[in-house]
């Protein structure tokens, strides 16, 4: 079924992949598209969303999506604001709310936000008329990553509907999986997930995916392949044994590769730990569009900015 | 001054009796109940039709933050909030700063609910001093200045052996060990039932697990000690299934369960608002076969009695990410609506029971002067309600704090009146009863 299509997001923020209906999603993937000609373009700058004040308010360390987020913010003539707040310093500071009310009081249009903490977007969005982006909140979702991915596999393949995704990884803390869980079974991929049970969140199979910790199994036939971070500090939650170990029984090798369709995509939200859950030579391959992510990233954030700024002013292209 | 409740239906579990009665009170003191007694030389109070006289209700779970936290809440104010809610004693627990763990703090705690005179205030010592987990706090001193109970409640006793020892040492003055029963480990930094809402909200879990080993813990060592050991705050089905296999053992186990717990389950984290942070609490909400198997426990009589663990907070320390928020909501105004609506008008259970639930058990467990309105008894009653609407609003709320899920709900049953020794200590304007 093609969803009717339609030219406004119906949300003042972007919170989560599963406020989203697929229509919007199509909304976002297509508007990115129009927003990745400009990042091509020798004057790569458009008038979009002059006027507007965009504050990046960042309670994480990020590299990726923070400089993502800013240079589609600047493309679209945004003037913009970066405010990186260490976590710990916030017990002896202020709350929150506090920050996000003095940051409203000067009266941005949009707060793009990461935070370690599940539901600090929905605590912001409840106090602030501002829209907000969530770039990351703790272990729940990271929308822009899942909604780049998208792009990145409909670009290549031309479509995510009966698609094969397999997802391994540390799914337990993964804010990467959820988005992208919501995102690809509202447009009708079939997706697997796999790591070792330990990983795997309670219940997983009531969010409509198939659930596995034989990783061969989630590889077989697979299109796409995405590859979750693994945090070495898991370790010390007796999560599993090792690094070594762990690559050992899910770790991404060319030799797993085989089992996946031949024309399969290797996918990453980065960081990545080589020889943890990718080999090297996966990373690097032939079938790796990890870079590609990180590019088409922007775009997907400039259709996101761009279309919650209410988008209809200007022509997306102009 | 003899007063006369005229009319009513009269329900006094402990006793047997369920009709309608008249319950003639001199001074503070119960001196009848029974038909037509003589009205001469009394002030008859006339109670309408379809409202309930029953044995005061007891709260045998609260937290009056006093001493040190009263920005949160104070004994007045928690005696306020209990008597608007139908409660006319409430135990408080001894998580205070400092912590109740001395007879000096008890002592306090009772010159602060003498000079509020609202509720009855029965202060719960701690086990351990400063409720550390280390050493024995002296029981014999808490439970002399009045302690009716101890607990290192906000955590579970800090070991299998300091628990046991609690047990035998709580027992040679017949008094129980309630328990908040958790596996520490296993409970990590959860926040949230662990299930598919915590999954999907990516909050870390609580299993329902961590609970029931806290549960298996304390029923072995009661057993083992022969004293009494009172499971606090029971929100799993497989703390449940150790208590009913406790009981039918024979041995001396107990359990209480909350309000929220019997009317929400952890889909309230997602909706209405998502991550409200007056969903969180410890015990977290669980999924509905936990809910459904502590109903079913509340009907077939494994559940003892009904405790709210009313655990005030600043707005201020609720205003923040759900991590980061302090586990408790506040329940003493909203647990007999939500009891009336949930567990009687749903036809659940009928109102002896809950009476039961409310007054007789609480007082039995403790083992407390109230909860029967037996001839001599202290004069607590509770008048009720129970087709009498409400609609919950937090900021009405006696408590000087308003951090529960329930703002703006209507439900079905009230409190009408609360009388403590004799006098009226609550009378609702909204009920049609004057005292």
């Amino acid at each position: 079924m093609t969803p009717a299509a339609i030219t406004a997001l119906r949300h003042k923020d972007l919170l989560g992949i599963a406020d989203l209906a697929a229509d919007e999603i199509s909304l976002v993937l297509d508007t990115a598209e129009a927003m990745k000609e400009i990042g091509s373009r020798p004057i790569k700058k458009v008038p979009a969303l002059r006027g507007k004040t965009i504050v990046n308010l960042f309670f994480e360390p990020s590299t990726r999506t923070r400089t993502s987020f800013e240079i589609a913010e600047k493309r679209l003539s945004a003037d913009t604001l970066n405010i990186a707040i260490s976590s710990s310093s916030v017990v002896k500071g202020e709350t929150l709310a506090d920050t996000a009310l003095n940051l409203e009081a000067m009266n941005p249009d949009m707060i793009v936000l990461r935070h370690s903490s599940s539901g600090a977007c929905h605590l912001l969005a409840r106090i602030c008329r501002s829209a907000i982006i969530n770039a990351g909140d703790g272990m729940h979702e990271h929308p822009t990553q899942a909604l780049l991915d998208a792009f990145t596999i409909r670009e290549r393949k031309k479509r995510l509907a009966g698609l094969k995704v397999a997802i391994v990884g540390d799914l337990l803390h993964s804010r990467v999986l959820r988005s992208n869980i919501h995102l690809l079974t509202k447009m009708g991929a079939e997706v697997w997930v796999c790591g070792p049970p330990t990983l795997i969140p309670t219940e997983i199979r009531r969010f409509g995916v198939r659930a596995t910790s034989v990783v061969e199994e989630a590889v077989r036939d697979a299109d796409v392949i995405m590859l979750l971070r693994i945090q070495l500090e898991r370790m010390e939650g007796a999560f599993f044994p090792s690094l070594r170990e762990y690559f050992n029984v899910f770790g991404m090798t060319e030799k797993r590769l085989e089992l996946a369709s031949p024309d399969v995509m290797i996918m990453h939200p980065g960081p990545m730990n080589r020889g943890v859950e990718i080999a090297s030579e996966v990373a690097d391959g032939p079938y790796s569009v990890i870079l590609d992510q990180v590019h088409n990233g922007v775009a997907v954030r400039m259709a996101v900015l761009y279309l919650l700024a209410g988008g209809s002013e200007h022509e997306a292209a102009a | 001054m003899k007063r006369l409740l005229k009319g009513g239906r009269v329900i006094d579990p402990g006793n047997g009796i369920d009709g309608m009665h008249d319950v003639l009170i001199d001074g503070d003191r119960i001196v009848r109940v029974g038909r037509d007694i003589p009205v001469e030389g009394v002030t008859v109070v006339e109670v309408p039709d379809g409202y309930v006289v029953c044995p005061g209700l007891i709260d045998i779970h609260v937290h009056l933050r006093e001493p040190g936290q009263e920005h949160k809440e104070t004994v007045a104010s928690g005696t306020a909030s209990a008597v608007a809610g139908g409660f006319t004693a409430v135990a408080c627990m001894p998580n205070t700063t400092p912590v109740n763990d001395n007879a000096n703090v008890t002592a306090y705690i009772l010159a602060k609910a003498a000079e509020a005179g609202l509720a009855r205030v029965y202060p719960i010592g701690a086990v351990s001093r400063g409720s550390k987990g280390e050493l024995l706090a002296d029981i014999a001193e808490l439970k002399a200045a009045g302690c009716v109970a101890i607990t290192d409640d906000g955590h579970p006793t800090a070991s299998a052996l300091l628990l046991r020892r609690a047990l035998e040492y709580a027992g040679m003055f017949g008094i129980p060990v309630i328990e908040h029963c958790e596996d520490q480990s296993l409970k990590g930094d959860g926040v949230a039932h662990e299930g598919f809402h915590a999954a999907s909200l990516g909050l870390r879990g609580i299993p329902g697990a961590c609970e029931a080993l806290g549960v298996e813990r304390g029923v072995l060592l009661a057993e083992l000690t022969g004293s009494h050991f009172h499971v606090a705050h029971m929100s799993a089905r497989a703390s449940l299934r150790a208590v009913r296999k406790a009981k039918e053992a024979g041995i001396r186990v107990t359990c209480e369960v909350t309000p929220h717990h019997f009317t929400l389950t952890d889909e309230s984290l997602l909706t209405p608002v998502a991550y409200d942070t007056n969903t969180k609490m410890n015990p977290p909400l669980r999924e509905a076969a936990d809910r459904d198997a502590i109903l079913g426990g509340i009907v077939d009589g494994s559940v003892d009695l009904i405790a709210t663990d009313h655990a005030p907070h600043h707005y201020d320390e609720k205003n923040v990410e759900f991590d980061r928020a302090p586990f408790g909501i506040v329940g003493l105004e909203t647990a007999v609506p939500l009891s009336l609506d949930r567990l009687v008008h749903s036809g659940l259970i009928r109102l002896p029971r809950l009476v039961e639930l409310m007054a007789t058990n609480p007082a039995r467990v403790l083992n407390l002067p109230g909860g029967t309105l037996s001839e001599g008894a202290p004069a607590d009653i509770t008048i009720l309600a129970p087709d009498l609407k409400v609609r919950i609003v937090a900021n009405a709320l006696r408590s000087r704090s308003k951090n529960m899920p329930f703002d703006g709900w209507e439900l079905r049953g009230s409190v009408a009146a609360t009388m403590v020794g004799g006098r009226p200590v609550f009378v609702n304007p909204e009920a049609s009863i004057r005292l």
